[in-house]
């Protein structure tokens, strides 16, 4: 790990002013994905602004009749918040389908938004990777591509955003609010957080350098059987090959995004008219224009049979 | 070199840059060490260091309190080998920093228990053989302990049927919280059977 510098400060503006004028600085809540990357020197920030001293860890009503959920309210705090637990469950069942206990203690609701792609060939330094190191290639284009995407990729990178959570938030209409060094606040759609690769992979976000992430808000809450299934190589403790984060009625009418297929969680909302017509109609739509890669080509029919199980699942 | 050699050089490295007060900018972002003092609460007692800033709460633990019932497996937060209850939660003690443990309450396994004054979910470990070779075995018991704690505050888990109904102490419920624990020696059905009864309910 290379060294750095370590300041602890006590409102956003600071810590969001900090980070703006050291393009060296980075935030660190949990720290459990970037402590991790910092250990293969994935990651090499000279300057550390610990984020933990500034509340933003409560879960409040907004006016609309949603909630605010603040950007440090970790993990293990929001799967077992009443108020999601009853009126968001696919949030609640995502976040506890993901990584483990002792991770989900300290993982923060802003950090797991930021959580970097688990392409092993971002985390092997001796491969190509152009998220990593622009430029250098793509080693997973002709690598082991198994867990990788299937849509929305570039010639630059197939990698895949990991997360459960987000799936979640982007199928909830959430919004990501955050704070800048100028004290300007911004309100982004999941849909937008998110950017796919193109032909600048090294950036997995719309966040400017110094811009805080906040809180997440959601919507007020959607009727219907709130899913999410996960489909993983082991029963607990692994990434997504698929996901189904569903909101459906009993018609089988609803809403639905997929995780583990794209760089970002994968939804088309166009398509989701076409739910009670079932899984395959709706799934052709959502993976319409997918480059699949010989091994991951599993992926399209396995997600088809993932919104199957789902649309089941909310019919019985 | 051997690693205890590697870890005394690394340590006497530290000692001789150490600077009080804040960490210091002009260092940063190379090889050479930037240090900061550190007050951690540690098994109740108040331990003041000057760490390197990298210093994870486990290697603060082993290496310079010399608190080695932590074990570092794979130093990723994968193996679940050096979980700490910090502040009543269990957590990987390899990925987070001491840095931002100031004021934190951090129990390890020592501060479970002793020997002498075994932990109730130590004994039931030796009980019913919840462990072979013993290294995944303290963050196996902190991890346990939590757990059995979290069930009782509510906290559901991946394999609850019902989100909003009261929880149970269940095999399937024990062995879904403790997949952040890897065994290698496969002692996952008696660490379940030690747990129960920790819970108390039948083995």
């Amino acid at each position: 790990m290379k060294s750095f510098t370590y300041e602890r400060p006590t409102t956003p503006a600071e810590a969001a002013a900090a980070v703006a004028r050291n393009p060296q600085a980075k935030f660190i809540a949990g720290g459990t994905n970037l402590l991790d990357l910092m250990k293969l020197q994935i990651e090499t920030p000279a300057h550390l602004v610990d984020v933990n001293g500034l509340g933003l860890d409560t879960v409040e009503p907004t006016p609309e009749g949603g909630l605010r959920v603040g950007a440090l309210v970790r993990n293990t705090d929001l799967a077992a918040e009443p108020r999601i637990r009853k009126d968001y469950g696919v949030l609640s069942r995502a976040l506890l389908a993901g990584a483990s206990g002792q991770l989900r203690n300290k993982a923060t609701t802003a950090g797991n938004l930021l959580q970097r792609t688990r392409c092993p060939y971002f985390y092997d330094t001796a491969q190509a990777c152009n998220k990593r190191r622009p430029g250098s290639g793509c080693s997973a284009l002709d690598g082991v591509s198994r867990s990788l995407a299937v849509i929305g990729a570039s010639e630059a990178c197939i990698a895949t955003y990991p997360g459960d959570m987000a799936v979640a938030m982007r199928v909830l209409d959430a919004t990501v609010e955050t704070v800048d060094a100028a004290g300007g606040t911004r309100r982004i759609p999941m849909a937008d957080f998110h950017r796919l690769p193109g032909d600048r992979p090294e950036v997995d976000t719309t966040l400017k350098q110094g811009e805080l992430i906040t809180a997440v808000t959601l919507p007020k809450p959607v009727a219907g059987t709130h899913i999410y299934r996960k489909v993983r190589d082991r029963a607990s403790y692994a990434y997504a090959l698929v996901s189904v984060a569903a909101i459906l009625g009993k018609d089988g009418s609803g809403h639905v995004a997929f995780g583990g297929v794209a760089p970002k969680p994968w939804r088309i909302e166009a398509a989701e008219a076409d739910l009670p017509k079932g899984a395959k109609a709706v799934t052709a739509a959502v993976f319409a224009g997918a480059k699949p890669t010989e091994d991951n080509a599993f992926k399209l029919k396995l997600a088809e049979r993932t919104l199957a199980a789902a649309l089941t699942q909310a019919r019985a | 070199m051997s690693r205890r050699e590697l870890v005394a050089g690394a340590t006497a490295a530290v000692a001789l840059t150490t600077l009080p007060g804040q960490a210091q900018a002009e260092n940063a972002g190379t090889d050479r060490p930037v240090t900061a003092k550190v007050n951690l609460t540690i098994n109740g007692e108040r331990r003041e260091l000057d760490l390197d800033t990298r210093t994870s709460l486990l290697d603060a633990a082993r290496e310079h309190l010399h608190l080695t019932g932590s074990k570092k497996g794979c130093d990723h937060g994968q193996c679940g080998a050096c979980t700490m209850i910090v502040d009543g939660r269990r957590i990987n003690s390899c990925l987070t920093l001491a840095v931002m443990h100031q004021g934190s309450e951090i129990t390890t396994i020592e501060g479970l228990g002793q020997p002498d004054a075994l932990h109730p979910m130590q004994a039931a470990f030796i009980k019913h053989d919840g462990y072979q070779c013993g290294y995944c075995t303290p963050g196996q018991i902190c991890s346990g302990v939590a757990v059995l704690a979290e069930i009782k505050a509510g906290i559901p888990s991946h394999v609850t049927a019902d989100l909003n109904a009261p929880l149970e102490v269940t095999p399937a419920e024990i062995r879904e919280r403790m997949s952040g624990n890897i065994c290698r020696c496969g002692a996952y059905s008696n660490i379940v059977e030690a747990m129960t009864e920790v819970a108390g309910r039948p083995a």
